[in-house]
């Protein structure tokens, strides 16, 4: 006797605990890897898994086994001119091939790494793990598309599609039990002195029996007032929006390569940025003598150059602020990278501008400069606002692409971690 | 008769159909089996099947994942086929058929596991004797239940650990030297309590700390304990263990318990599958003979059983030591070939066997015996021929490796000696017993590993230790032995640690 099932329907990743388990464990490892792809990788291919190695020995499962040595007496198949006594050279360490390994041992050579995928999704939770924007303040519940659906209880009006089937069962079978219990039980009376019956006794309780019987048919199976249904309400839900600024010097001094990184540092904060908030816009403004809003595409991969008046673009933004941005509604950040070369007497402007009009107004205005010589007078500039404005206001160097992802790290750190790294240096 | 069907493509009907047949002819032979649950699924449930070795409810660990992972790479690149097919011992017998297969396939299947392996579960000696086949299933889903509640109270690392440390010496769970009881879920469930508190009580005698009377002080020869040197660590330190809590033997318990269940498997390969390749060969040829598959079927079988079956040369870049479908299946085919047609050195090797009536020779066989007994027993030298074994002694104190016996007259009792070693488990794991514990002192535990031809233990020996050290909570030695020399010690935890 056979039984056959069809399981195919069954639940998919039944192993999906498991695999959690182990990725888990070997967290260190795979933000390692992670973190080495992520200034290995080009930058239009950062949505994308990973093949993550860990060294085998780390994950080994031991346990008791034989090691090399002593006596060791094999069979094998396939003899073809080997006659007793036949002295065999041993094959080279390892003894991996023929007379040798074969299938003692399955950890063996070659395999020094154990290698799996992780998803695009995984990857990305690995990269901004512990990430957040500073400073974010939940401003307003805003109008639009965020009001969610709650249970409210149940009803005893609605809409077909909101019925609630095991509710309406319950009371229907409750309201069945209820009318039919007198004539039930009548009826188990009647049955029960038909036994000993007879005559004309037996005939009136079998037409009492046959009433009782029409009776109970005729309670309805289910009715109006069995009917219940679910209700639901929306409850408005309090959005984070936020809004951030990437500002870009395209100028002449800047040479490909610091395009390159400064491209790779927004592209990292883009997707960082949408993972993180549902809501939350980008403006890009792009700068050489004047600056420029642009779209994303623009912004990356148009060229154009000029002069570097890094004042206009704190000017344009700030333009867009007030336009479209009010400060109760929005969160406003601000990120720039540049070379660190201005305009002589501009950097100043920047400071008073940033100082004066724009910190106010914004949580986070961070600073990459991309460059390998010393730092010039904007940098100078900027230290000094960073010394004021601590909290909003920061400033970095970048040298070289891998520098981007630990830098990148370093400013979004979530503020009760830096707050802990902050106060161990300070032991 | 007419054929059951034409095309390639397999339908629930032509399931039922073929297995209906398959089962005729399966009972025409006598094959007794568990009832069949026939289960189809699709390639990455085979792919969690093989992650949980096998077990159709599992608790979960980290191990499983890595392993699901090593598969699910594997498959992807390419690297290896799924089995097409994995099957339970438990009553009813479940065999997993991938929905990839071809009609072929599934009717191969099924004869293989459904009738093959189902039939050695049910009848084999080792199988009967260490396992339960009505009660495994139960007992998985109180293992997953009973983990789960422990990582809810106690915290999922916590678990985790008691669990690694069990799986490093889950080889050493087994009693080798005397029958089990099998395992039953419902008295699992109903004794746990009982075990924990009775077990309580015994620790708490075993580390009694109020002095004993002055006699049994003064004597010099203090009683060893355990008296006797223990081979089933996992036992002994479930009952022993002074540290741990409760819910904790319950899980060194219930990794012995599994790894009990799978240890008749691990003895029984080459017969198993020796058995079921001889029946899906066997019962397909038959609906052939009988008119019920066409040609074009029983061409694609045998492409893929002679795939099963090969068995590469040493030298070929395809060895992988010895295929245990192909010997399995040469050797029960040659037990047929010497009961029904024994040639004048089968009589004299084969004196009992040749002649007598296969089918009940053959059902003997599979009952009674394990691949080491069994090639001890059966290998003719007719398959040592086919097969060319030869036998060689790599000897480290040599120079050179030794050709000790080929496939001819002197040889072949030696070749059949040494080739069933291969299989003797207590041969190939190296033998470790506890030996002592230190009940008056320092309650450290000694371990001694008897070498087997001189051969040490591996590099991986330091860290199983730890994981017995964590497990016992004391001090842990490990002395290797040489015949009455001591080689080797490991302590643990090391010496710089420690405050002597």
């Amino acid at each position: 006797m056979s039984y056959i099932i069809d399981r195919r329907l069954n639940s998919k990743d039944k192993s999906a605990v498991n695999r959690q388990r182990f990725i888990k464990r070997y967290k260190k490892h795979i933000k390692q890897a992670v973190s080495d792809a992520v200034s290995k990788r080009s930058i239009t291919d950062m949505e994308r898994g990973e093949n993550i190695g860990i060294p085998q020995q780390d994950i080994s499962e031991p346990a008791f086994g034989h090691g090399k040595g002593g006596v060791r007496e094999r069979v094998l198949p396939g003899n073809k001119d080997f006659v007793t006594g036949d002295r065999i050279k041993r094959p080279d360490s390892g003894g991996g091939r023929g007379a040798g390994g074969g299938s003692a041992s399955d950890a063996g050579e070659g395999m020094d790494e154990f290698v799996f995928q992780i998803t695009q999704d995984e990857f990305l939770e690995f990269m901004f793990e512990d990430l957040e924007l500073p400073n974010l303040v939940r401003r307003q519940l805003a109008a639009s598309e965020t009001f969610k659906l709650v249970k409210a209880g149940i009803s005893e009006e609605g809409t077909p599609n909101q019925l609630n089937v095991v509710r309406s069962m319950r009371s229907a079978y409750a309201r069945r039990i209820a009318l039919g219990a007198k004539k039930r039980r009548r009826v188990r009376e009647i049955i029960a002195e038909l036994e000993t019956a007879d005559g004309s006794i037996l005939v009136a309780l079998q037409q009492e029996l046959e009433e009782l019987q029409r009776k109970l048919g005729n309670i309805p199976f289910i009715d109006d007032f069995d009917l219940k249904y679910n209700i639901q309400k929306k409850q408005p839900q309090p959005t984070s929006k936020a809004v951030m600024f990437c500002l870009m010097d395209v100028s002449g001094s800047m040479n490909q390569r610091t395009k390159d990184i400064a491209k790779r540092f927004f592209i990292l904060l883009y997707l960082f940025l949408q993972r993180n908030y549902e809501k939350t816009d980008v403006v890009f403004i792009r700068h050489h003598s004047t600056a420029k809003e642009v779209d994303e595409q623009e912004f990356f991969y148009s060229r154009e150059t000029g002069g570097t008046v890094v004042s206009s673009a704190l000017k344009l933004m700030q333009e867009i602020v007030d336009d479209r941005y009010p400060v109760s509604e929005w969160n406003i950040y601000g990120a720039q990278a540049s070379d660190g070369d201005n305009w002589t007497n501009d950097s100043s402007i920047c400071h008073d501008l940033l100082a004066n009009e724009l910190l106010p107004l914004l949580q986070y205005y961070c600073y990459i400069e991309i460059t390998d010589r010393g730092h010039q007078e904007l940098w100078n500039y900027y230290e000094k606002l960073a010394e004021q404005h601590g909290d909003a206001f920061a400033l970095r160097d970048i040298e070289d692409y891998a520098d981007i992802y630990p830098v990148f790290r370093e400013l979004f750190q979530r503020q009760a971690d830096k707050q802990k790294h902050s106060q161990l240096a300070g032991l | 008769m007419a054929v059951i069907s034409e095309s390639s493509e397999w339908t629930f009907e032509l399931i039922e159909k073929y297995d209906t047949e398959i089962a005729r002819i399966a009972k025409s032979y006598g094959l007794e089996t568990y009832p069949n649950q026939i289960e189809i699924i699709r390639s990455d449930q085979m792919m969690d099947a093989y992650a949980s070795v096998g077990m159709p409810i599992g608790y979960n660990h980290w191990s499983f994942g890595k392993e699901f992972l090593n598969v699910e790479r594997g498959y992807q690149r390419g690297q290896m086929g799924l089995a097409y097919e994995i099957v339970i011992n438990s009553d009813p017998c479940v065999a997993y058929l991938m929905e990839e297969n071809s009609m072929m396939m599934q009717a191969l299947v099924i004869a293989h596991a459904c009738y093959g392996h189902n039939s050695f579960f049910k009848n084999n000696y080792l199988f009967k004797s260490w396992t339960d086949a009505s009660s495994i299933i139960d007992y998985l889903v109180f293992a997953r239940k009973f983990i789960a509640d422990c990582e809810e109270r106690h915290g999922a690392l916590e678990v985790e650990r008691i669990l690694d440390s069990c799986h490093a010496l889950r080889n050493y769970g087994t009693d080798r030297y005397k029958r089990p009881y099998p395992i039953s879920a419902a008295e699992e469930k109903a004794r746990q309590e009982e075990r924990a508190e009775y077990i309580q009580r015994q620790l708490n005698d075993l580390w009694r700390t109020i002095p004993r009377s002055k006699s049994s002080a003064a004597t010099s020869e203090v009683a060893r304990f355990p008296s006797e040197p223990q081979e089933n660590l996992l036992y002994f330190i479930e009952k022993n263990a002074p540290l741990l809590e409760p819910w904790q033997r319950e899980i060194v318990r219930i990794v012995r318990k599994i790894a009990q269940y799978f240890y008749p498997q691990r003895q029984t390969q080459v017969m198993n599958e020796g058995w079921a390749t001889f029946w899906h060969y066997t019962i397909l040829n038959d609906l052939f003979d009988q008119g019920l598959v066409t040609e074009g079927f029983m061409l694609e079988f045998l492409h893929s059983h002679s795939s099963v079956v090969a068995q590469p040369a040493f030298d070929s870049p395809y060895f992988s030591g010895i295929n245990p479908y192909a010997l399995g299946f040469a050797m029960m085919r040659d037990i047929r070939r010497i009961c029904e047609s024994p040639t004048d050195e089968d009589k004299h090797w084969f004196p009992d066997l040749a002649g007598s009536d296969w089918l009940s020779s053959l059902h003997f066989a599979m009952q009674n015996y394990k691949d080491e007994s069994f090639i001890q027993q059966y290998l003719s030298p007719t398959v040592i021929r086919d097969f060319q074994l030869y036998y060689i002694t790599d000897n480290d104190r040599s120079d050179a490796i030794e050709v000790s016996a080929i496939h001819n007259e002197n040889g072949y009792r030696q070749v059949r000696d040494t080739l069933a070693q291969h299989y003797n488990l207590s041969a190939q794991e190296p033998d470790i017993q506890v030996y002592d514990v230190d009940v008056r002192g320092d309650r450290s535990l000694s371990l001694h590993h008897q070498q087997n031809s001189r051969r040490p233990l591996n590099r991986n020996s330091e860290e199983v230790l730890k994981h017995l050290h964590r497990l016992w909570g004391f001090d842990v030695y490990l002395f290797s032995y040489n015949g009455d020399e001591v080689t080797e010690t490991i302590r643990v935890p090391g010496k710089g640690l420690s405050l002597v």
